[in-house]
């Protein structure tokens, strides 16, 4: 139980750092760019949503900056995020909720896959040492390097323009399906993700491949392995041995990973137009709609740091040792 | 990633190396996979500072099209010909300048990034595991937060607010990337310099009174030497990643040089793809893909160097070859080739 609090204590202090840099970010950049922006906009908005902006972003000269950053705090707190300009005012959360979930499932189950997979070819290349697997490892080393944008160009080239198996774009056909838990809809959703999930399983395969496979190749000659060979245990029984200590530092590196696969996936996004939170952003972006800017960055790095505690969970469920100390 | 054992372990049985004679120089240039990270390298560096001078045309100069005709047709096309190397693109700029132009700013920027990274990383890993207590707990603290905190996104909402003359100039994109890059390096400097406090050499420095800066600069740094090297390949690795993905996203301006990400950009924003124009985004996400391999083989050379367990195990044509008969390596027993007689040992 105490490692579980001490976890949670560790995330809710990155929240809030998280929500401290959001509200930093604007401020210190050089040249004002929102106050700029807001002046453009005086007239063209409501005046409520023009003066919620203002508190926002510091435009009311009446406001200390510790006065804005209890309010910033304040609006958080309430789940609001502050207005789209660019979707017609309609409140951040909303936006996001929108897309967020196109993101979620597409990220989760290729991480899932990947993981899996990968972790199995890795432990098969170290038990198998001098195998045509181990041979491969220099391949996927190549295919990491590979930006996740020319993966999903090239996996674009080859299966949608060449082949025409899959759609190149969209999320799911917005013509003859309408969201919602019905068949046709989960059917497209699914015909349109699986070219955005192999990008991202392939990219981030060969990470998970060579961790298993350094960490197997060490584990291997440990002295618990030696003695169950000794006694004789079937290969099957040894093996699993080997995996429950090597996958550990698997499980313990998902942080890094998770970062980078959620990087990885806000540029497969853009490649397949993929209605997710990535290309929300971008658009945010070139439409300089800073609030939905930075509702999307909080949500995303909130996300992360929820799934980092849940592994965080399984890997103290795994290990035993980091019970005991309770 | 590939950093899982860092105990060093030079006392690991060199790997068996079959007829080949054994080679002079050290043991990190005897690595095939370093010496081939470091040609490719170099390759690119050369690139990167005689670019302007190869380059046949300005990257942003437009020019008919005056590659072959394609199949079927007589006029002129933007296929790769003698005059354009690698082709134009549909508005007819040369592709080979622009990739030429390209590798400048991409190896200038990650290496800067990465540079300035380590440097962070350095400063604040060591110093964490070597002083310990509070000091370790807030600089931990706050690198495992940087850790967690999804760096693109976090990058993306820093570019949104910049404008385009911060955003294209390298040395604030280098700073940028080395703000959300740093804290995987210190995550495993500190990890070793704590193992390392507590030696000898360090509580004889300790004792005789040397100040902790002259201790972390002059005792515990240089035996990090191979560490803090695999911790600047991969984060200058991350960089380039970063660096062409916001070029991507067009997030960073490249200035007045190219960007492979911004020509991928450029090429799928124009259907390069469906309309086959293959040598516009083929080649910036091939070089991209090798910038970065090259890298990662100089890393792999430096993870088997620091474990040398992790060399890879012989190829079974390549054991059969050189013992004559096939070998399987078994379970907790490496083979290990004596070329020379044992009583001897090895010269």
């Amino acid at each position: 139980m105490h490692v579980f609090l001490r976890r949670l204590g560790f995330y809710v202090v990155a929240a809030i750092a998280a929500v401290t840099l959001d509200f930093f970010i604007p401020r210190l950049v050089p040249g004002d760019p929102v106050l700029t922006a807001l002046a453009q906009m005086r007239g063209s908005l409501p005046p409520q949503a023009l003066h919620a902006l203002e508190l926002q972003y510091g435009g009311d000269p009446n406001s200390s900056a510790w006065g804005e950053y209890l309010h910033f705090w304040n609006m958080i707190l309430h789940g609001d995020l502050g207005y789209s300009m660019s979707s017609g005012n309609v409140p951040v959360s909303e936006v996001i909720g929108q897309h967020i979930w196109w993101t979620v499932i597409l990220v989760g189950l290729s991480t899932v896959i990947s993981f899996v997979v990968g972790t199995a070819i890795g432990t098969l290349a170290a038990w198998r040492r001098g195998s045509w697997l181990e041979t491969l490892l220099p391949v996927t080393t190549f295919l990491q390097a590979m930006p996740y944008f020319f993966l999903a160009t090239l996996l674009v080239l080859v299966f949608a323009v060449k082949l025409g198996w899959f759609p190149a774009i969209n999320g799911y056909d917005y013509l003859n399906s309408t969201i919602g838990l019905n068949w046709p809809f989960l059917k497209d959703a699914l015909y349109h993700g699986i070219l955005p999930a192999l990008t991202i399983v392939a990219a981030s395969l060969a990470g998970w491949i060579i961790g298993m496979r350094n960490m197997m190749v060490t584990v291997r000659d440990e002295d618990y392995v030696l003695l169950a060979e000794a006694e004789g245990l079937p290969q099957r029984r040894v093996v699993w041995y080997a995996v429950r200590n090597a996958v550990l530092p698997q499980v313990s590196s998902f942080a890094m990973a998770l970062s980078f696969v959620v990087g990885g996936s806000l540029l497969t996004e853009i490649v397949f137009s993929y209605p997710g939170i990535g290309y929300t952003l971008l658009a945010a972006v070139k439409n300089l709609d800073y609030s939905l800017v930075q509702g999307i960055f909080l949500v995303i790095t909130l996300v992360v740091l929820a799934a980092n505690f849940v592994a965080d969970i399984i890997y103290v469920l795994l290990d035993p040792r980091t019970r005991q100390e309770a | 990633m590939a950093i899982t054992d860092l105990t060093p372990d030079v006392t690991g049985a060199e790997p068996a190396r079959g007829r080949r004679k054994r080679r002079r120089g050290s043991s990190i240039t005897r690595s095939g996979k370093m010496m081939a990270g470091l040609i490719l390298l170099g390759l690119f560096v050369l690139l990167a500072i005689l670019g302007p001078i190869l380059a046949p045309y300005d990257p942003n100069a437009l020019g008919a099209p005056a590659g072959p005709p394609m199949p079927g047709s007589t006029v002129p096309s933007q296929l790769p010909g003698s005059a354009h190397w690698l082709g134009q693109t549909n508005i007819g700029a040369d592709i080979f300048s622009q990739l030429l132009a390209g590798a400048r700013s991409t190896v200038i920027v990650s290496f800067l990034a990465g540079a300035i990274a380590t440097v962070l990383s350095v400063i604040i890993g060591i110093t964490a595991g070597y002083l310990g207590g509070v000091v370790d707990e807030v600089l931990s603290l706050i690198a495992n937060v940087f850790l967690v905190i999804p760096a693109l996104p976090l990058l993306i909402a820093i570019g949104a607010f910049l404008g385009p003359e911060q955003t294209g100039h390298p040395l604030v994109v280098s700073l940028i990337i080395a703000l959300t890059g740093w804290a995987w390096g210190a995550r495993i400097l500190r990890a070793q310099a704590l193992s390392m406090r507590n030696r000898d050499f360090v509580e004889a420095a300790r004792v005789s009174g040397e100040s902790s800066w002259r201790i972390i600069t002059r005792e515990i740094m240089p035996n990090l030497g191979a560490i803090i090297a695999s911790s600047f390949l991969f984060t200058t690795i991350y960089a380039i990643g970063t660096y062409v993905g916001l070029g991507f996203l067009t997030i960073i301006t490249a200035g007045a040089d190219y960007n492979w990400g911004t020509m991928l950009f450029d090429a799928t924003s124009s259907s390069a793809v469906e309309s086959g124009f293959w040598w516009w985004y083929i080649p910036p996400g091939v070089a991209i893909a090798l910038l970065g391999t090259s890298l990662a083989l100089i890393n792999f050379g430096i993870d088997e160097y620091i474990n040398p367990r992790l060399r890879m195990a012989m190829s079974a044509r390549a054991t059969r070859r050189a013992f004559g008969r096939r070998i399987r390596p078994q379970l907790g027993f490496t083979p290990v080739a004596r070329l020379v007689d044992p009583a001897e040992g090895p010269s």
